[in-house]
């Protein structure tokens, strides 16, 4: 079963995650919300499957790039 | 007695205040926080002192640090500049209670207009025109019916607060539950407070707001209007002066009626009546557009696109704004002549709007005829994400708008950025639309050229 990494496209910190690991998600399902520069940055989920891990919490401070969750992949 | 400004801000509006308070011969006190220890406005004032920490809560929005800071530097008076406690009418009635002058209107104004729904009413009393909309909303039964009443679509907006942000257009009756929910939730944890409103939602308008001022002893006059529609999430990119493609009469007319409202109040210092401009549907593509005017919300405050105003009508609104505080008159009369059009640029994807951070190995900006360039940065220094993302704005006047605009390139093309994105090819983009130049602007423009 392929993995996928979802990483930061910005640096910031994380306002709030709205998924926790176990959760079902589709593609593009909001799993959590970053902040940079005054701007709310929705991380959307790259793939249909289950939220495998969520490796931040709110208030981190997040680098561009930085793995923040992963999803295992739904089976084809 | 205004002869020492503390100026509790950061970047280019600390910069522009702090000239503003060297070209009047007064003293001036900077703030800044850690990311901002190698600003440049530092350098440039008379003093500056340190705000321990990075995020804006523990700096820019610390009251008590502020006020402490104001005290060990024997200032006299406090510019608030635009965003953080700008605002805040807590912090302005503190800083009177210290004896000190709060370089801005009277606290009662902001609190008067910083309570959006309190605001809508306060002008419709006056004889302003304001667009359809409800009180405070108590539960979802009379947001229903407010709504119902107004017409959908509609749109939520936070009582509290302002500036583009938490609000929520409703479509129809079935996403009101949900919308209510999500708007209550945004008002509450960005302005601390979770009452939200409704007002009638309007189909890309433009965004003309215009510029006063008062002395609060029945004196009040406006500076003409700005144009602002071209706008990303709801945040200015594009500012002119005058509005095209509208006519004069209208403009000329909603810029006496917001004098006239603010001598009527007592209105003191510099602030700006944001109205958004519907068109009637119908109107011939050749002629000037013809629509109305509502009320948005008043910003008791210099605004960013100051610049704008100040180039057509050669008044300096920062140094009005410290010589109003200080006891002193207002100008006689005021003209505009020529055109003015300012860019943003905004440390952010062109394309993405993402923002961007990072050290700006080569910062390198024009210095050219007719072009003002207002930025708190320089080479080397780190763009963080602490706080907005503005990292320069670009101001350009011209006997025509043609002309204007013809500058303002010219100067966007000049800049050298290197270490972080910018929304200059964005910029680039709009200013040589066939729409923009043809003054069709709303505020729907910016999603249509991005093709969303």
């Amino acid at each position: 079963m392929a993995s996928y990494e979802v990483e930061s496209e910005v640096t910031g910190n994380v306002w709030k995650v709205l998924l926790k690991p176990g959760a079902a998600v589709s593609e593009g399902d909001v799993i959590m919300i970053l902040e940079s520069m005054k701007m709310e940055i929705p991380v959307e989920a790259p793939h249909n499957g289950t939220l495998a891990e969520v490796l931040v919490q709110p208030e981190d401070q997040v680098e561009e790039d930085q793995l923040l969750a992963i999803i295992q992949a739904a089976q084809a | 007695m205004v002869d020492k400004v503390l100026v509790a801000n950061r970047s280019a509006i600390a910069r522009r205040v702090i000239r503003a308070c060297h070209d009047l011969g007064l003293a001036s006190v900077a703030l800044y926080s850690e990311a901002d220890a190698d600003a440049p406005y530092l350098a440039e004032a008379s003093q500056a002192l340190p705000l321990p920490g990075h995020q804006a809560l523990e700096t820019y929005l610390n009251q008590d640090l502020i006020l402490r800071a104001a005290e060990q530097s024997g200032a006299d008076s406090i510019h608030p500049g635009y965003g953080f406690l700008s605002e805040n009418a807590e912090f302005a009635a503190r800083v009177v209670k210290q004896g000190l002058t709060f370089i801005g209107p009277d606290p009662k104004w902001l609190a008067a207009m910083g309570d959006k729904v309190a605001a809508r009413k306060l002008f419709a009393d006056q004889g302003f025109p304001v667009f359809a909309g409800s009180d405070r909303l108590a539960d979802e039964d009379s947001a229903r019916q407010e709504a119902e009443r107004i017409g959908y679509p509609v749109m939520l907006k936070p009582a509290g607060g302002g500036g583009g942000m938490g609000m929520e257009v409703v479509h129809d009756p079935e996403q009101l539950s949900n919308a209510l929910q999500r708007a209550k939730t945004i008002a509450q944890r960005a302005f601390g407070d979770g009452a939200v409103y409704l007002e009638r939602w309007l189909s890309h308008p433009r965004h003309i707001e215009i510029q006063v001022m008062g002395d609060g002893q029945g004196r009040a006059l406006h500076l003409f209007e700005r144009e602002c529609s071209v706008q990303r999430r709801n945040q200015k990119l594009i500012e002119e002066s005058p509005a095209p493609n509208i006519s004069r009469s209208q403009v000329v007319e909603l810029a006496e009626n917001a004098a006239r409202v603010c001598t009527q109040l007592g209105y003191n210092n510099v602030g700006t009546l944001e109205t958004l401009f519907t068109r009637q549907s119908a109107a011939q593509p050749s002629t000037a557009q013809a629509g109305e005017f509502g009320f948005l919300e008043m910003n008791t405050r210099i605004q960013v696109e100051h610049g704008v105003t100040e180039m057509v009508t050669g008044v300096d609104l920062v140094q009005q704004q410290i010589l109003l505080a200080g006891g002193a008159g207002l100008p006689v009369e005021v003209k505009q002549q020529g055109f003015a059009i300012e860019a943003r640029v905004y440390a952010e994807d062109a394309q993405t709007l993402l923002p961007s951070t990072g050290q700006l190995h080569r910062f390198h900006y024009p210095r050219l005829f007719g072009v003002r360039v207002e930025t708190g940065y320089q080479q080397g220094q780190i763009v963080t994400p602490y706080y907005d993302a503005l990292l320069a704005k670009v101001i350009a006047c011209g006997d025509t708008r043609e002309m204007a605009i013809g500058r303002l390139l010219v100067a966007l093309q000049a800049f050298e950025i290197v270490g972080v994105s910018t929304n200059i090819v964005l910029l680039q983009k709009v200013l040589k639309d066939p729409c923009f130049l043809a003054g069709e602007v709303d505020t729907g423009i910016i999603a249509r050229m991005l093709g969303e």
